[in-house]
């Protein structure tokens, strides 16, 4: 498992869905880089992420979830594609796992993502849920 | 380059082998491959180690450690790791030493024990979801069978394949099971018991996924001068592709496919100056059924799109347009993961010589390996020929 440090070292682009926009092509990236794969460019800038998209692909895990999580079953993990045409994965909440489709619309929502190590560190991050009309 | 054969092989029976280690499993596959190849240990110049994780061999460079049990050292000999694709990529680096020149005769051995008394079920699959990216995705619990069920979805809402289609690439894979002496699971199975069987992570069932088992197997690989001599039935290494994909998802743009396998196979075909038709029999890596089917459409057995359609018509069935996975493939014979790659050579040099037995594809010519690391990271395509 990830170590507490090393989740909390992205803690502020976690929370804020920030990612990178290079400023040479315009390129956007999440996570956030360093330097663009596209043009090689080290101009790249923060960028806030759309925080609506819609569900490209999805799973929900029933059986064999990591150690750790065996109280979270069933739960809903996705690849959202968010309006800026960025792929996140994330979970699904707020809707029974029954009702998820693909093309789904979803909003990003901040939640509890898991207790690390023996302390039990409370590590948050982003979510999405169903953007119901 | 030099043309470079198979010239000897060996594996284990696969399966939960409680009682031997990994380095014995190693030793016993590298003895049939001998006795198979007609050498002796002095013969090996050069040799390439499989071997997936330290997590599960507890030791950092488990393969100078399968080493020093053949009895090889002080010869040259490199670990090498594709997860789940190790063994194929030993068999990539045996062939170069070999076509290069640097050396004539080079073994290249996969080996893994995955169960251990002690570790539960629970740990291996939480270590084998460590193949996904750590940083980004792997808190969110997708987990290593979530990843293929994610291309599952996708993949049926694309091009409107089954649970039924997925179901029936496990039952074809048991039903060659059970005729291989070696296979993890050697019964067959129904379409009912698949389709009855528990949710793992929707729509992959437990008859969609692949055992953990332990096992070796092994490939001695020769240049053209040494295979003369020494073999009457050399297999040629006549293509070698290899590829790769993100490993993270987000970084995926289509998730019906495998990025990795369209490459490899686009290079392996090329150098071996085959199209997909040619090709008579193929192992492919169904670690989850539905890895098969995107095998069938990324290596071109058929359209995209069109792989539910193939295995339901039973064209992947010995008698059909290009029989797969007739050595009973992941899901029945096992994926012990460093050595399945060199197990899938094992298989494709049988059926190239005859000796497949009661699986034998009547006048196999050209075989086709196809082993991919993790959900996509690795993957590498071989083409042998008889
Ligand atoms: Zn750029």
């Amino acid at each position: 498992m990830l170590s507490a440090p090393r989740y909390w070292r992205e803690i502020r682009y976690r929370y804020r869905l920030i990612g990178s926009r290079c400023l040479k092509c315009g390129k956007i990236y999440f996570p956030r880089r360093l330097v663009c794969a596209v043009c090689g460019s080290r101009k790249l800038e923060d960028y806030k992420l759309s925080e609506k998209g819609k569900i490209k692909t999805f799973t929900v895990i029933r059986r064999s979830p990591p150690l750790g999580y065996e109280k979270n079953v069933p739960y809903v993990v996705a690849v959202v594609e968010l309006e800026d045409g960025v792929n996140v994965l994330s979970q699904i909440v707020d809707v029974s796992p029954e009702e998820v489709k693909i093309g789904m619309p979803v909003e990003l929502t901040f939640r509890k993502v898991r207790e690390n190590g023996k302390e039990g560190i409370i590590e948050y991050g982003f979510k999405f849920r169903p953007i119901f009309e | 380059m030099r043309r470079v054969a198979v010239v000897g092989v060996g594996m284990t029976k696969f399966g939960v082998l409680a009682d031997k280690s990994l380095r014995e499993m190693a030793f016993e596959a590298f003895k049939e491959a001998l006795e198979d190849a007609n050498l002796a240990p002095k013969d090996i110049e050069s040799v390439y180690t499989a071997i997936n994780a330290d997590h599960f061999s507890s030791q950092v460079s488990p393969g100078a450690s399968v080493m020093e049990y053949l009895g090889l050292n002080p010869k040259p000999n490199i670990r090498i790791e594709a997860a789940c694709a190790s063994s194929s990529a030993a068999i990539r680096l045996a062939w170069l030493d070999v076509a290069s020149g640097l050396h004539d005769i080079a073994l290249a051995l996969g080996v893994e024990k995955m169960n251990e008394a002690g570790r539960t079920t629970a740990e291996i699959i939480q270590f084998m979801g460590t193949g996904g990216d750590i940083t980004w995705e792997n808190h969110y619990g997708p987990t290593f069978p979530g990843f293929y069920a994610i291309f599952a979805i996708n993949h049926m809402h694309k091009y409107g394949t089954t649970k039924e289609q997925l179901a029936m690439v496990a039952v074809k894979n048991h039903y060659y099971g059970a005729m291989n002496p070696k296979a993890h699971f050697q019964r067959e199975i129904t379409l009912e018991q698949a389709l009855k069987s528990p949710m793992i992570s929707y729509p992959l069932q437990l008859y969609d996924c692949c055992p953990i088992s332990d096992g070796a197997a092994c490939a001695i690989l020769a240049s053209e001068d040494v295979a003369k001599k020494i073999s009457d039935t050399p297999i040629w290494i006549t293509g070698l592709g290899l590829g790769t994909s993100s490993v993270a998802l987000h970084n995926r743009e289509d998730y019906a496919t495998i990025p990795g396998t369209v490459e490899a196979a686009k290079q392996a075909y090329k150098m071996a100056r085959v199209e997909p038709r040619d090709v008579d029999v193929a192992c492919v890596h169904d670690c989850f059924t539905i890895a098969e089917i995107m095998a069938y459409e990324d290596l071109g057995f058929c359209k995209k799109g069109e792989g539910g359609k193939l295995i339901e018509e039973k064209q992947t069935y010995i008698g059909g347009k290009i029989p797969v996975n007739v050595d009973g493939g992941l899901k029945a014979k096992g994926h012990p993961t460093g050595a399945t790659g060199a197990a899938m050579t094992y298989e494709i040099v049988k059926q190239l010589r005859g000796e497949a037995g009661k699986r034998q594809v009547p006048n196999a010519e050209i075989g086709l390996t196809h082993n991919v690391g993790a959900h996509g990271t690795y993957v590498c395509v071989h083409i042998y020929r008889r």
